[in-house]
């Protein structure tokens, strides 16, 4: 009898969004392929060039993890590029070409990122300040100090540490390999256990977290201590790549912007609670299929073609996004 | 259990040794003194009804037992144990659950992840998530709507009825000693409700002591064994058996309520037709015809989705209707976006003021003034326009006698009553021709109805047609000249002031309904 109370019929829409981004990756591939085609370049279409193209965005996708991971929790934290510089400069100040100093140097660069990341989720979560003013204000005192130390590339990582970036199983980089086991530790985290089930309390309705007996304040704080770990491992990644570390390096690939814009373009909203780590490495993926479609036709060589187009494309996924979630209130 | 507090319930009737004993509660806000050393207890098997005004400190007072306050002064003692809640955490460790009017579900996730939320089975880190369904199924099989609410749903998806339903399931099946209501049947039916009732006699019967806040006095003599009133943060009677309604409600206001429905419109008051909708339809509705005639009220009845928002948001323009006529004042019109039924001269009071309504952060005058601004031309639209200027709005608003220390004061600081006077004031700055309220009381305490209620009545007199959508029954029989009854998207009954309930309950849901006691 209560059931010709039906509600009205939305089910489904809520889902169709969680596939958009593989539509969206699956429309950017056929792009490529469409254009290696017409170009007469099949030399690109290879698995060897496909596995190129994803290892040019490991640093990327190493951040976008932990921006998603605080970006769930409707935070924000746009100190990822600065303290990206900071850890390969220190990673490659005290590796300074010795072997030895390898594990020194990625535990002192950890410890950078554990400091900076509670320091962000303390101010975030326990003083109340907006996430993105705190952490633009982390972004700019870790600049400072940079700029107070080194003004050039400073320091170089020994060869075996080079490993990290240019080591290979088979034919995939050891890079990809990590990237990937992230990503699926990710997943893991936020779909099966408990702290991923609070992310999404906290980020979606943060008072019904709380009443529900989450201990709200330290999720935010875990949130932001894993957003900077990524960072700094990235950071790491990076010093392996460049073989030293510069103070420009994180800012010079915009990793806070992008970070966000991929997490976004993944389907997860700024207001947290909703989207997953998959739709972020989608993001990652159709960035990086972006830039192979640019320099397939050339015209990567055009300034600023390619920033315009990845503007348009995050504008249009958020309208998207935006578009259905109307569609499910009204 | 300690040999001391054996002892003691051995000396007392183990039956009256409370749950939960709140004794000498005190909390201030910055400038509002919430409660003023309140006393309350609650024994196992005990429904005790927690009622007062809104702003009378029911909500403090839970928040306090649920951990989100702490008390300034006085102390909690659970099971013969003192307490301190420092997080809500606490307080659910303590037996002690709440269903909380707002702010409770995450839309984004399922129904079982919301049933299970902070307290996921798990086996080992992973939570079990096969566990999670089955026992989500099992709980709303309680509430006979385990075929409508399934346990992948996800909740934003659900009719705001079955997410109270979801609420009221989380908490119960929590398995509290203590479980606090705070007005669980806001969103439900009546057979809902009903069901709802059922299983508070169950808990009762099984031993859980159970706090009930409620508006509704039928409520109050269907359920409770005790009763507090609250008014201004202080405890103004308490009842050991249920008293008549009048005598709770002249306690919780202070004062009889004299004449708390206005008078019916008289016949010369009422006028010719202002509004004509004949055969209309869209996606929800079917088929839809009435007239509204200036100076009379007119309620629409029906259950939740039964098309009665969906009436008033067709007629706004918001959600057009596809096929059939509609008249305005003598002209046949069609509105395609609310802009144009408002320069027509339609006015909407939503339903969901928080949302849908009010600037919370603006004064209470720029709310008023906000429409009018809005229509008013570009350029000094501001202070003065076509419509009216600053001062005529403070007039409209001291008409409306909305309370506020200046009409400077940020909206968000009024109460729901003062704030849906302001948006009545807003609307009058158009002089409408057609005003429809949506759920005009809802969240709003006794004495404001009242005001609410001669408002609309005053308002018809002015020669304004009124439509008045309500779940609440008794006012719009206490209200409305007529009465349109939906169901199923269409209008299935229609009766003159003066029908009963049973009769308008029948034609809404389409069946008799086995009334209980």
């Amino acid at each position: 009898m209560t059931d010709m109370l039906a509600p009205a019929p939305v089910r489904g829409m809520l889902r169709f969004e969680r596939i958009a981004p593989v539509l969206l990756v699956v429309a950017a591939l056929l792009v490529y392929a469409a254009v290696a085609v017409s170009t007469r370049q099949p030399q690109y279409l290879t698995v060897d060039n496909f596995i190129q193209i994803l290892a040019r965005s490991i640093a990327l996708g190493i951040t976008a993890v932990g921006q998603t991971f605080v970006i769930l929790l409707a935070s924000i934290d746009l100190s990822v590029a600065n303290l990206i510089s900071a850890a390969a400069v220190l990673a490659s100040v005290i590796m300074a070409g010795q072997p030895s100093m390898i594990v020194p140097a990625i535990a002192a660069v950890l410890v950078l990122g554990l400091v900076v990341g509670v320091v962000n989720g303390l101010v975030v979560a326990r003083l109340g300040v907006n996430p993105l003013i705190a952490t633009l204000g982390m972004a700019f005192i870790i600049q400072g100090c940079l700029s107070a130390f080194v003004n050039n590339f400073a320091g170089s990582v020994p060869e075996e540490f080079q490993a990290f970036a240019y080591g290979q199983v088979g034919p995939v980089p050891w890079s990809l390999v990590f990237l990937t086991a992230l990503a699926v530790i990710a997943w893991f985290v936020l779909r099966f256990t408990k702290f991923g089930s609070d992310i999404y309390a906290v980020g979606g309705n943060p008072d019904a977290a709380r009443v529900a007996g989450i201990k709200t304040w330290r999720v935010i704080l875990a949130g932001h201590v894993i957003c900077s770990l990524t960072a700094v491992i990235a950071g790491l990644y990076l010093a392996s790549r460049l073989r030293s570390g510069a103070p420009w390096i994180g800012a010079d690939g915009a990793y806070d912007l992008q970070s966000i814009a991929v997490t976004v373009i993944g389907g997860t909203v700024l207001s947290g609670g909703r989207g997953g780590i998959w739709g972020t490495m989608a993001g990652v993926l159709i960035f990086s299929l972006i830039d192979a479609i640019f320099n397939l036709t050339g015209l990567a060589a055009v300034v600023g073609v390619q920033g315009m187009l990845r503007g348009v494309i995050i504008v249009a996924a958020v309208a998207f996004y935006a578009v259905r979630s109307r569609k499910i209130v009204a | 259990m300690d040999v001391r507090s054996a002892m003691r319930s051995g000396e007392d009737d183990p039956v009256a040794r409370p749950a939960i004993e709140m004794s000498h509660i005190s909390k201030s806000f910055p400038g509002v003194r919430a409660l003023d050393d309140v006393s309350f207890s609650c024994a196992p098997g005990e429904v005790h009804a927690l009622v007062g005004e809104n702003g009378a400190g029911k909500s403090t007072l839970i928040k306090i037992l649920s951990g989100v306050y702490t008390p300034d002064v006085g102390s909690i003692v659970v099971d013969g144990r003192t307490v301190t809640f420092r997080h809500p955490l606490h307080a659910l460790r303590a037996g002690i659950s709440v269903i909380y009017q707002e702010f409770s579900l995450l839309p984004e996730r399922t129904v079982a992840q919301n049933l299970f939320l902070g307290r996921e089975i798990r086996r080992g880190v992973i939570i079990d998530g096969r566990a999670m369904t089955a026992e989500t199924d099992r709980v709303l099989a309680m509430f006979g709507t385990r075929h409508r609410i399934r346990p992948d749903t996800i909740v934003g998806e659900l009719d705001v009825a079955s997410q109270q339903m979801v609420e009221i399931a989380r908490a119960i099946s929590l398995n509290a000693r203590v479980i606090v209501m705070d007005e669980p049947t806001a969103a439900l039916n009546e057979t809902e409700c009903e069901v709802l009732f059922k299983l508070i006699d169950q808990l009762r019967a099984s031993g859980t002591a159970i706090i009930y806040i409620t508006h509704r006095m039928r409520e109050v003599g269907r359920l409770a064994d005790r009763v507090t009133v609250l008014k201004d943060g202080e405890v103004a009677a308490r009842f050991e058996t249920v008293p008549d309604p009048q005598t709770i409600v002249r306690a919780m206001v202070g004062r009889d309520i004299a004449d708390y429905y206005p008078a019916a419109a008289a016949a010369s008051e009422i006028g010719g037709t202002v509004l004509a909708v004949a055969g209309a339809s869209n996606a929800a509705l079917k088929d839809i015809s009435f007239a509204l005639k200036a100076g009379e009220i007119t309620g629409f009845a029906g259950l939740q989705g039964a098309g009665r928002t969906a009436l008033a948001m067709a007629l706004f323009g918001a959600a057009p209707f596809s096929s059939g006529m509609v008249t305005l004042g003598g002209t046949a019109v069609h509105f395609s976006r609310p802009r144009d039924a408002i320069r027509a001269g339609i006015g909407v009071l939503p339903g969901d003021r928080k949302a849908e309504g009010l600037l919370l952060m603006q004064s209470v005058r720029d709310n008023g003034m906000v429409t009018a601004r809005s229509f008013g031309g570009l350029i000094r639209a501001h202070r003065r326009n076509k419509y009216i200027d600053l001062a005529g709005m403070d007039e409209l608003l001291d008409r409306m006698e909305v309370r506020a220390p200046s009409y400077e004061q940020q909206m968000r600081l009024l109460s729901g009553g003062n704030q849906q006077k302001a948006i009545v004031a807003r609307w009058l700055a158009l002089k409408p021709r057609v005003l429809i309220f949506i759920e005009p009381t809802r969240g709003i305490d006794v004495n404001a109805k009242a005001g609410i209620y001669h408002l609309m009545r005053e308002l018809a007199r002015s020669g304004a047609a009124i439509m008045m959508i309500s779940s609440d029954l008794p006012e719009i029989l206490g209200v409305a000249d007529q009465i349109l009854v939906m169901r199923e998207g269409r209008i299935v009954g229609s009766f003159a002031r003066g029908a009963s309930e049973a009769e308008i309950m029948l034609a809404a849901t389409g069946e008799h309904l086995e009334r209980a006691a």
